[in-house]
This record gives structure tokens, sequence and C-alpha cells, in this order.
């Protein structure tokens, strides 16, 4: 929608407390460092706490606007099955769902008050033609730290994404503890080999 | 500690801001926490060394800071969300009369859609009533350019000034040119001079007169101001539009002819004829009330507005498209994915597993009470199954609205709960009204020991200073002997039957009450409060008894409780609430209930 029309938005959901805005930080950074323009934009306060959270980031030439329009994102990147399809709207037709088979039950349907779709999978491979389905927290299992499984998922839709490795490293490097670091960089690894967006 | 300078870094609008009172030589910066202001201060917090910076027990405090440190020659700021300005409006209004000698900027961040606040005021409007300028920035590189230019125009025109962010452009990161520190250059020292400092009528009158004079100067500096300018594109359409809904005007409308008002206070009144007069139709954006509307009617130019950009909750791309005539960029529907989306459960914002807030809240459940909450964490408590809050006004009302209702003649018990930030905040006053005025509320403070809603901020009952230095810890059960209290007692909201008794031996005294619910925010102190728990399939009846606590880490599915391992802190509230002991800790050991 931009005069060069090379804007690229990234949409990440899931639940407060998941790691979605760590996430999104780096994403932005790795745009900035590859040259971009970037805008974010983020959730605080009270949607933190357990709520459907998204973030958003968008790179290019030059970016007005910090949230994304409607059908307009390239990857829409999900810490939580059915939050993908919550936030569904914000992919643009061809753009890729990257999802964790994670399912967090919310407090409304274990209080009774609605329903957790039993056919979630099936939803979302209808929902969405261009889906990478992983487990991201048994991959981040696998690496002992169930809290990096936001970098898994960072990882397997960097593949759809026009930004170099290089980039991504040094991102990460920024925002993690250094002695955070190398367990970070695994999981991100772990995330780009198991997608097949490649 | 050194800060990278000139050099261009991703930056939200909130640290940003931080930046540039570094930059601009802020030597002094208070605040209370509130959503989406929050980051301001502990951004600020990180350049300690230059800027002495402190959470405030409320805002009205912090303004107060600031006004000090001004007439004292420094330069200073001020952090808060919209309805903290309510709560510093008192000091607001009569310091414009005095004016500043070091510049003086209140920042104060508006929450449009309310994503985390309870109303969706406009703060412009208090711009023009304490008769102070207002500038609004549209990304993070303004809200730092903005600040400078603000604390300069303090210093030129003697005055405040307020600068509106929104929660997109507080919270939205964008890159940011980083330049060096300008160390302050003012002599500091306050100087004696009553006509100018006392507003006692006498000279009260005379400020009047000059807060006028200085109405009209900015005015006229205004029409100048590089915060504003005009954009020429195509005249057909012409659109005025400020703060984050410039930015949606760009993104949908690039070859529109746009004024872009960034000084958005007293309005640059021959810029606006100059710009409307270049176009054929115009078009007024601004997020929430028709401040800028109105006033380019009240000139006699025709334009449009409100009626065709939403004036509630926040703006978007997608919701001012249909005013420029676009659609939403929706996608083509696609029937295969037909249904995919429909009926999924609502995610509300929940009270995190282990939250000690829970335990207060499953106990007062077992009376018939009217429950006054206020602004914090514990608002959650609304929702079921807790259900256990039924209503909330404002910092400190949970405690004054009970003693009105019981005052009322309500015929339940009334209880006001309050959290410990919020009880120093604006609580401390209500508690000395119903010792005073013979109330008989109870009054529960759940302190978790930190400011927890907004992220984790320190306040004068934690130990420690936004800065990290140990100080003095201010006790909640204190305050209410030094209001003349009887009745005080403290209770650890994880014992659940010590509070159900205790409520109930409050409740029926017929005699005021503070109880202190204590312990400290899990997600605070990143510890668990025990081990993690499951559920033993063989001993459970599936009562769900454990699921009207409303804990996100207890899952019913496929006709089954369980315990998300990932998200649990083992509080074991469950495990007291379960009549079939069915809760046990996933380490393999058993759990005394």
């Amino acid at each position: 929608m931009n005069p060069d029309g090379k804007v690229t938005s990234i949409v990440i959901a899931g639940v407060g407390g998941q790691g979605i805005l760590l996430a999104a930080q780096i994403a932005a950074r790795a745009a900035l460092i590859a040259g971009h323009d970037v805008k974010t934009n983020e959730v605080h306060g009270m949607a933190q706490r357990g709520g459907s959270v998204v973030a958003q980031i968008r790179f290019g030439v030059k970016v007005f606007s910090p949230l994304v329009p409607e059908g307009t994102a390239r990857v829409l990147a999900s810490l939580e099955r059915i939050e993908a399809l919550r936030f569904r709207g914000f992919l643009a037709p061809d753009g890729l769902a990257v999802v964790s088979t994670q399912a967090i039950i919310p407090v409304t349907v274990s209080s009774g008050q609605a329903t957790y779709p039993a056919d979630a999978e099936d939803r979302l491979r209808r929902a969405f033609p261009r889906l990478v389905y992983i487990d991201v927290v048994g991959a981040a299992e696998r690496l002992c730290d169930t809290r990096v499984a936001n970098m898994v998922l960072l990882g397997a839709m960097s593949a759809a994404l026009p930004l170099d490795a290089g980039c991504w490293a040094e991102a990460i490097a920024q925002c993690v503890k250094p002695k955070l670091l190398e367990i970070n960089m695994r999981a991100f690894a772990e995330g780009t080999r198991l997608s097949p967006a490649r | 500690m050194s800060h990278p300078t000139t050099s261009r870094s991703l930056l939200s609008g909130n640290e940003a801001i931080a930046r540039g009172a570094w930059e601009a030589g802020v030597t002094v910066a208070a605040g209370y926490p509130g959503t989406p202001s929050t980051e301001i201060l502990e951004a600020v917090s990180s350049f300690k060394g230059d800027i002495y910076c402190e959470w405030s027990p409320n805002e009205k405090v912090a303004l107060e800071v600031a006004a000090g440190s001004s007439l004292a020659g420094a330069r200073a700021i001020v952090t808060m969300k919209h309805v903290g300005l309510n709560v510093a409006a008192d000091p607001l209004m009569t310091l414009s009369y005095l004016g500043t000698v070091g510049g003086l900027v209140i920042c104060v961040a508006d929450d449009p859609g309310m994503h985390s606040s309870q109303n969706e005021q406009d703060t412009r409007h208090y711009a023009r009533f304490a008769k102070v300028p207002i500038l609004e920035p549209s990304d993070s590189q303004e809200a730092k350019d903005f600040l400078l230019l603000a604390l300069e125009l303090s210093e030129t025109h003697r005055t405040p000034i307020i600068l509106r962010l929104t929660t997109r452009v507080s919270h939205s990161s964008s890159p940011v040119t980083q330049g060096e520190r300008r160390p302050p250059d003012k002599p500091r020292g306050f100087e004696k001079k009553p006509e100018r400092w006392v507003p006692i009528p006498l000279y009260a009158r005379g400020m009047r007169v000059r807060v006028e004079e200085r109405l009209r100067e900015l005015a006229e500096e205004a029409e100048r101001s590089p915060a504003n300018r005009i954009e020429w594109g195509d005249r057909s359409l012409g659109i005025i539009a400020e703060g984050i809904a410039y930015q949606y005007v760009r993104e949908l409308a690039p070859g529109a002819s746009v004024l872009k008002i960034g000084w958005v206070w007293p309005f640059p009144d021959a810029l606006i004829r100059r710009f409307a007069a270049g176009v054929e139709r115009l078009l007024v954006v601004e997020e929430l009330d028709p401040i800028l509307e109105e006033h380019v009617r009240s000139l006699g130019i025709p334009c449009e507005g409100r009626g065709l950009v939403p004036g509630i909750g926040e703006l978007s791309p997608d919701r001012l498209a249909p005013a420029l005539g676009k659609s939403p960029g929706a996608k083509p529907a696609d029937p295969v994915a037909q249904g995919a989306a429909d009926d999924l459960p609502a995610r509300p914002p929940v009270l995190c597993p282990s939250c000690p807030h829970r335990g207060i809240f499953y106990a007062l459940g077992k009376f018939d009470v009217v429950v006054t909450g206020d602004i914090g964490c514990y608002s959650l408590g609304v929702f079921p199954p807790l259900k256990r809050i039924d209503t909330i006004l404002c910092m400190g009302a949970g405690i004054s609205m009970a003693h009105g209702m019981q005052k009322a003649g309500e015929p339940r018990k009334v209880v006001g709960m309050v959290g410990d930030s919020t009880f120093f905040h604006s609580g401390i006053t209500g508690l000395l009204d119903i010792a005073y005025n013979k109330g008989t509320s109870t009054i529960i403070v759940v302190d978790n020991r930190i400011t927890a809603m907004t992220g984790h901020q320190e306040h004068p009952g934690t130990g420690r200073t936004l800065g990290g230095e140990e100080t003095i810890s201010a006790t909640i059960e204190d305050f209410g002997r030094a209001c003349g209290l009887k009745n005080i007692a403290t209770v650890d909201p994880y014992d659940l039957q010590p509070t159900i008794e205790l409520l109930r031996t409050a409740l029926e005294s017929g005699e005021p009450w503070l109880i202190v619910s204590r312990s400290p925010c899990p997600l605070y102190t990143k510890k668990s409060v025990g081990p993690t728990m499951r559920v033993n399939q063989e001993l459970c009846t599936r009562c769900k008894a454990c699921l009207r606590l409303g804990c996100p880490a207890i899952e019913w599915a496929e006709e089954t409780v369980r315990v998300n391992e990932i998200l649990c802190r083992g509080c074991a509230l469950c495990a007291k609430v379960c009549k079939e002991s069915a809760f046990e800790p996933a380490t393999g050991e058993r759990r005394e209930p």
C-alpha cells in the first residue's frame, strides 16, 4: 500500500507470557540490520496477562503505519494453535502461516463458557493453504529449555522472510543476555531446520 | 555508563522520549507507572548517573516534584497515563500561572481503544483547560525531537508543556537518530520573587493576564513551528492529521495533500487557512474527540471529519480506509476456509497461574458481599469464574466507595479492595476517612509487593527505588494503625482456610477492618510457589471444584481435568479446594492439602 509497494509485514500471535515481544523485537532488529526502515507494534499492560496477544513488524524502504492492514502479512506466526485462527485476517492470500501445535486452554473453556475447537488442525489446514504446523515446544524441550519455544518459531518463520542469516544472528545477540545466547541460537537454528518453507 | 551517540537505533516511542530527555540535559524525571507510559521512566533510569529519576507515590506528587525542580532551574520531565493527569490536574492548573524556569514537559500517554485503561479520555482537552501548549508526535523520532522542542518552548515561554502520546506511538518501535547530551547550562538556584511564585489573589490576577499574553505569543510561534508542516500533493483532497493518524493517512493516501499538525494547541490558524484555501475538499483525521475539526469549523472553514472517521476507539488503516474512499484490506472470501475461525473461545487476560490474588478472591466467594475494587491486576477478578469484583472507579476509590456504600445503607457487607501500589497512590486518605467517620467496611489490601500490572515497578512499600537503591519500606499495617484502626490483620492468601476464617471474623464484627493479603507476585520473583501439580485421574471425580479457581494452568479438555505443567507454578490452591485429594506434586511426592 506504500508508494513502492515493498513493505513486508509480519504478525506474531499467541498467549501473553509466551515470549512474543522478544520474538518481535528480534525480527524488527534483523530488518533494521539489513538496512530497512522498520516499525513494530506491541501490546503491554493488561493484555499481557494470559490473554490473546499480537505483535506486528513492518519493514521496507519507508514504513508509515505500525499497524498491519488486513490481508497483507507475508507471515503469520503463532505460538498457540487457535490464536493463529483468531488473527488469520492479517495474512495475505499467498502468505505463510507458521503455527505451533501447542494448545493452551483458555479459562473461558475450563470454566464452561466456551469450547476449544476439537478440529483445530483441520481448521488450520483449511484456513491456511501455506501452513507450517510444528511442535516448537517439543523442539525446545529437546534443547532442555521450553522457554526458547519462541525462538524455534522465529527460526521456522525466518525461512519465509528476505533477511539473511547474519542479520538474524546479530539481532538475536542484541536482544538476549550473553549467557542465554547459545541456547537461543540453537533454538533458532532448530526452527530453520524444521521449516520446509525454505 | 556509556551511551552510544550519533547512531540510529530501534526505539519505542517511550524509549525515544527517555533518550530525548538525556540529550536535552534533563536532570530530574518523575512519574507513576501507567500503561502505555510506564517504559519512559524505566528507560530514563538507565541514565541514572545523569538524571535523577523516581517513581513518585502518585502523579500529583510527580508533577509537583518536577515543578519544584523547574523553579530551581533544572530541566524536568513527568510521565503518566491519561487518567494520571486527572490526579495531577490540581498542580497543572496553577503551574500554568506560575510558569517554569527550567523546561518542564508533562508526558501523558492516552490509550485510545482502552487496551489497558478504564476510559478513553483525550488529553488535548487539558491543554486548553490549563492554557498550556500540547505537542503530539507520530513516531519515535518525533517523540524524541518533540521532547527537545517542548523543553525549549517551555523555557522560552515560561510554561509547562504537555507531550501527548498514544498507545501506538508509545509502544511502536521505529529507528531514531541519536545525538549527544547537551549538559545543563542554567544556573541552579531558586530566585525569590513572590509576585511570580505565590498565587495569592493579589499576584494571581497579574499571572492570569500574563497567561493570556503567553498564549498569543505561542499561537504566533505555532505558525512557524517545524512541528507543523504542509506536504502538498493532489489538491483535490486535503487532509489535516495529527499524531499517529498522520501515519495512517500517509499509508492510505500517499498522493493526497496533508497538513501535519504536531503542535496541537494553540492552533496554527493562518497555516490551517492557507492549507484549506489550497485544496478542493478538506478532511480532518484525529483520534478520539473532534477538537481540531471543531476548531477548523469555528474558523468558518467547511470540512469533513467525525462524520467519516470513527471517534470511538482507536484508529487503524483498516478503520480509516472507508473515510478515504478505500476498502479495508480484507482478502477475498475463500470457500475452503469457511468457518475455520468460527466460535473461537474468547481469551481475555486472566490472573496468572499461582497469582496470590486468586486465594483472596476464592475466599471472598464464600460470602454474600459487595466488593468495590480498584485499578490493578486484581481488576481481573471481575471475570468468571471468580466474579468477585462488583465495581471499579479509579485509583483509591476501592476504599472510599466501600465506605460510601456502607454509609448509604447497603444491606450486604461491603468489602473494599486495593493493591499495594494503589494504596500508597491514593488509598490512604480513604482509609483515614473510614477510621475518622466511623465506617464499618472491611478493606483488603492485596499486597503482592510490587506494581504488577504495569510490569513490576517499585513503590514506597518495596524497599527499593526506581534506580534500584535500598530505601525505607512503608508498611500498610502501620498506616492503618496511624489512622487509628483497631482491627488490622495480615494473611497469606495461599492459606485458604485461615483466610476464609479471618474474613468471617471481620465481616461479622460490625467494625472497620484492614486486612493485608500479602504474598509476592510470582511473575516478579520468577520463583515457583511450590512443586508443579498434576491430577491423579484415579481420584478425580470430575466435580470441577478446582475449575472455579479460574487458574489458567488447570485445563478442562476431553472431559478430563489436567494441569498444564508448563504454566503451573505450584501454589497448590487446587489441592486445597479438591475434596478428593486428587492433586499431587508432579514430582511424585504427595503434598498435604
